[in-house]
C-alpha cells in the first residue's frame, strides 16, 4: 500500500513566558490510502499539536523545529503558508476538537457548508447550497433544509460536529485528520458517524489519522494504533496486537484505565504520576521514566523507536 | 417530600422564527424538553443519557437556572425555583449551592482569565471571597482535581484540553455546592484522568453528601458512576431506573440500541443492531406518536398513532413503550 502521509522526526516547540515548551519530539508514523490510524495517549501528550502542525496551523508561539511530513511528495513542513492554504480543506481536511469554536458563530451552517464547496468541492453558486443541504443529510441531521440556516449555537453539540464532518469530507481529501471526531457523541450517533468516515475512506482511499483517547474506539475502528506520552511516540503496532500485548508500560496502564470492562470504580487504575514539564532543559530521553514502574539504570540512554515484532515498534529499554 | 431537586413536568420550547407548514399564523417551536419528571435525592448520582440533542443540555440548564422553564415545576431543596427569572437567579443565595461543569469545560472559560482567575472567579462573586482565603481556596480546588499548581498562572489556550477541562471542574467545586450539575465533563479527558476525576467526585459525594446530575454518552461511566440512570430520547423519558440494571437487561428499544452501539476493547461490533435512520425532527413533533417511532426496530402500528406514557416497570424501573410489560 502506498503512504499517503509520512511523517519524520517532526519535533515542534513553544516560545511562552515560562521558557520553551517541547511539545513534540522526533515524532514519526505512516498512514496508508484507506487506512485509518488511532493516534492515542494522555491529555497533553501533544495529539493535537500534531494534527496542526501537519495542518500547518500551529499557533504565532509554535514553531516546527524539525522534521518532515509528506503528503505524496509534498513535504508539507516546507511548503510556504501561502501553498498550504491551498491544500488544507482540499487535500487535507481535519475535524476539530471543539466544533462549536471551529464554527463561524455568525454564518448560518448551511452557508459554512457552501463556503467549503465553493471554494475546494468543485461547487456552483447554483447548485452549492442545495449541495451543503445534502451534505447535512448524509451525516444524519434531521430535517437538513430547515437546520442548513440554524447559527451554531441552535444546535447541539453533537450537531455541531456532524456538521464539522460535512464540512471536513465536502471537497473529499486524501487525508482526513479527525481530532476526538466523536467527543460530545452519543454512542449511536458515534456509530454512523465513523461509519460515515469508514465509508469515505474505502470508497475515495482517504487515510484517516484518528485521534482519540478512547481505546476502545480505536480498537473498533483503525488497523493501527500509535501512542503517544509527553511528545514522543512510544510504541506503534497493529490494534490486535497493541491491545492483546502492549510491549510500552505506558501502553498498559492506558489499557488498565479504561472503564470498558471494569466491574467497579475501584477497579480502574489511572496513570500513576503526571506529565513532565516539557520546559525543562534536562528532560529525560524516555519521558515516562519517572512514573515507570519498570525502569532500571539503562533507561536514561538516548532512546528511539525500534521493532519489537512483525509491524510492532516501542520505545523503552525495559519492554513488557 | 425529602428530595433534594424535583422536576414536574418540565418543558422547553424553543421558538424556530419559522411558521409551521399547516398552522397557518402559528409559530413552530422546537421541543427541547417535554413533559419531564424526576427526583434527585440527597447524595445520589443521577446519570442523564441519550443521543446528540435530545435536550440533555437544555434539561440541566433548566435545572441550574440558566434558562427559563416554558411550563412544570421545579423544586430545590423544598423552595420553587423555577419561578425565579434566571437573569435573578444569578444573583440568588441558591446559586452556589447548584453549580455545573459545562460540555467542552474549556470552551466555557474566558480566555483572558488564566487558571487561578477562572477558579477563583465564582469564588468571589458568590462567596465574596479575598486576599489569602480566596487563595487558598483556589489551590485546594486546583489540587483536587489534579491540577498542578504550577499551570494555575496560564491562560486557557495554553493548556491542553484535559487541562482545560480539569479547570472547569476545580472552578465548579471551590463553592461546595450541594448539587453539582456535569454537563459531559470527561469527555474531553483522557482516561486516566477521567479515572482521577470519577475517583474524586465518588470521594466528594461520600465526604460532603454531594449529589450529581451527570451527563455523559460514556455508558460505561455512567453504569459505574451513578446510581440512576435516565434515558432521554428527543425531548422526553424513555427509560429510568437503577444504572447497574438498565445498562445489563434495558427494557425500551431505544436504550437496547444505545447498549449495543458502546464501543469494546475487543473490537467486536455488533452491526446488527445498529440504530439507522433519523431521529424525528424536533420541531413540532407529532404529539399522538411515539417518539422513537419510525426508527424503532420492533415499533407497532399502534406507535405511530398514541404516545406511550412512562410507566412504572418493576423494581424502580420505568420505560415508556407500548411493548413493555
Ligand atoms: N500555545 C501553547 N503554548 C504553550 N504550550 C502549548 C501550547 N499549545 C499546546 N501546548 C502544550 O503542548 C502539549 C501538547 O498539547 P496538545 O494539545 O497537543 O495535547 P493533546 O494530546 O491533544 O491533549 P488533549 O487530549 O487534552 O487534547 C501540552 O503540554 C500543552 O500544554
Ligand atoms: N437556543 C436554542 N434555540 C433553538 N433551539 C435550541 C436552542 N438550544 C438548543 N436547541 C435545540 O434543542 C434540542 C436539544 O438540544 P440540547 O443541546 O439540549 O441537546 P443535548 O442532548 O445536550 O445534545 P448533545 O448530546 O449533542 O450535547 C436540539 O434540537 C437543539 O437544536
Ligand atoms: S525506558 Fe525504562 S523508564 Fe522508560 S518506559 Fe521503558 S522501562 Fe519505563
Ligand atoms: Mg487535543
Ligand atoms: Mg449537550
Amino acid at each position: 500500500m502506498t503512504d499517503v502521509l509520512r511523517v519524520e522526526d517532526l519535533s515542534v516547540a513553544f516560545h511562552t513566558r515560562g521558557g520553551v515548551v517541547r511539545a513534540l519530539d522526533r515524532v514519526g508514523f505512516a498512514v496508508e490510502a484507506g487506512q485509518t490510524m488511532a493516534l492515542v495517549g494522555e491529555s497533553g501528550s501533544g495529539k493535537s499539536v500534531t494534527a496542526y502542525a501537519i495542518m500547518g496551523l500551529l499557533e504565532a508561539a509554535g514553531r516546527i523545529t524539525g522534521g518532515r511530513a509528506f503528503l505524496g511528495d509534498t513535504d508539507l513542513v516546507a511548503t510556504p503558508a501561502a501553498a498550504m492554504a491551498r491544500i488544507r480543506g482540499k487535500r487535507i481536511a481535519m475535524i476539530f476538537q471543539n466544533p462549536r469554536a471551529a464554527l463561524n458563530p455568525i454564518r448560518g451552517v448551511g452557508k459554512q457548508i457552501a463556503d467549503v464547496l465553493l471554494r475546494h468541492g468543485g461547487a456552483t453558486r447554483s447548485n452549492a447550497w442545495d449541495r451543503a443541504i445534502d451534505a447535512l443529510r448524509a451525516v444524519g441531521i434531521p430535517d437538513p433544509s430547515r437546520r442548513a440556516k440554524a447559527y451554531p449555537f441552535e444546535l447541539s453539540g453533537g450537531m455541531c460536529q456532524r456538521v464539522m464532518i460535512a464540512i471536513a469530507v465536502a471537497a473529499r481529501p486524501e487525508l482526513l485528520i479527525a481530532d476526538e471526531p466523536t467527543t460530545g457523541l452519543d454512542v449511536t450517533t458515534q456509530a454512523v458517524v465513523m461509519d460515515l468516515i469508514g465509508e469515505m475512506a474505502r470508497d475515495t482511499g482517504m487515510a484517516t489519522i484518528l485521534i482519540t483517547h478512547d481505546l476502545a474506539l480505536a480498537a473498533e475502528r483503525a488497523g493501527r494504533i500509535a501512542v503517544m506520552h509527553a511528545g514522543h511516540m512510544v510504541e506503534e503496532a497493529d490494534t490486535a496486537s497493541l491491545l492483546a500485548g502492549p510491549r510500552h508500560p505506558y501502553t498498559a496502564r492506558l489499557i488498565a484505565a479504561t472503564p470498558t470492562a471494569a466491574g467497579s470504580l475501584e477497579s480502574l487504575q489511572s496513570v500513576p504520576g503526571g506529565l513532565p514539564d516539557l520546559r525543562s532543559a534536562s528532560i529525560p530521553h524516555c519521558r515516562y521514566a519517572a512514573r515507570c514502574e519498570r525502569s532500571v539504570p539503562g533507561c536514561d540512554a538516548v532512546l528511539a523507536m525500534r521493532p519489537v515484532a512483525d509491524r510492532h515498534a516501542v520505545a523503552c529499554w525495559n519492554p513488557l | 417530600m425529602t428530595a433534594l431537586l424535583e422536576l414536574e413536568n418540565v418543558r422547553k420550547h424553543f421558538p424556530t422564527g419559522g411558521k409551521s407548514l399547516f398552522g397557518g399564523g402559528v409559530a413552530s417551536f422546537v421541543h427541547a424538553v417535554d413533559d419531564v419528571s424526576l427526583t434527585v435525592e440527597p447524595g445520589e448520582t443521577l446519570g442523564l443519557v441519550g443521543e446528540s440533542g435530545c435536550g440533555k443540555s437544555t434539561l440541566v440548564r433548566l435545572i441550574t437556572r440558566l434558562l427559563d422553564v416554558t411550563d412544570g415545576k421545579i423544586w430545590f431543596n423544598r423552595r420553587e425555583l423555577s419561578d425565579v427569572p434566571a437573569r435573578i437567579f444569578a444573583r440568588d443565595a441558591d446559586r452556589a449551592h447548584i453549580q455545573m461543569v459545562f460540555q467542552d469545560a474549556g470552551e466555557s472559560i474566558n480566555p483572558r482569565f488564566t487558571a487561578a482567575d477562572a477558579i477563583a472567579d465564582p469564588l468571589r462573586r458568590l462567596l465574596g471571597l479575598r486576599g489569602e482565603a480566596l487563595r487558598a481556596r483556589v489551590e485546594e480546588a486546583a489540587l483536587q482535581c489534579g491540577l498542578p499548581l504550577e499551570l494555575l498562572g496560564r491562560f486557557p489556550h495554553q493548556l491542553s484540553g484535559g487541562q482545560r477541562a480539569r479547570v472547569g471542574i476545580a472552578r465548579a467545586i471551590g463553592t461546595r455546592p450541594r448539587l453539582l450539575v456535569l454537563d459531559e465533563p470527561t469527555a474531553a479527558l483522557d482516561v486516566s484522568v477521567q479515572v482521577t476525576v470519577l475517583k474524586l467526585l465518588q470521594q466528594l459525594k461520600t465526604d460532603l453528601g454531594l449529589s450529581y446530575i451527570f451527563v455523559s454518552h460514556d455508558l460505561n461511566v455512567v453504569r459505574l458512576l451513578c446510581d440512576r440512570v435516565v434515558v432521554m430520547y428527543l425531548g422526553k423519558i424513555v427509560e429510568s431506573g437503577p444504572a447497574q440494571a438498565v445498562f445489563e437487561a434495558p427494557r425500551h428499544p431505544y436504550t437496547r440500541s444505545l447498549v449495543a452501539a458502546v464501543p469494546r476493547l475487543d473490537g467486536v461490533r455488533q452491526d446488527a443492531a445498529r440504530l439507522v435512520g433519523d431521529p424525528r425532527s424536533p420541531i413540532d413533533p407529532d404529539p399522538h406518536a411515539c417518539r422513537f417511532h419510525g426508527r424503532c426496530p420492533v415499533g407497532v402500528d399502534r406507535c405511530g398513532v398514541e404516545m406511550p406514557a412512562l410507566r412504572s416497570a418493576g423494581a424502580g424501573r420505568e420505560a415508556a413503550c407500548h411493548l413493555v410489560e
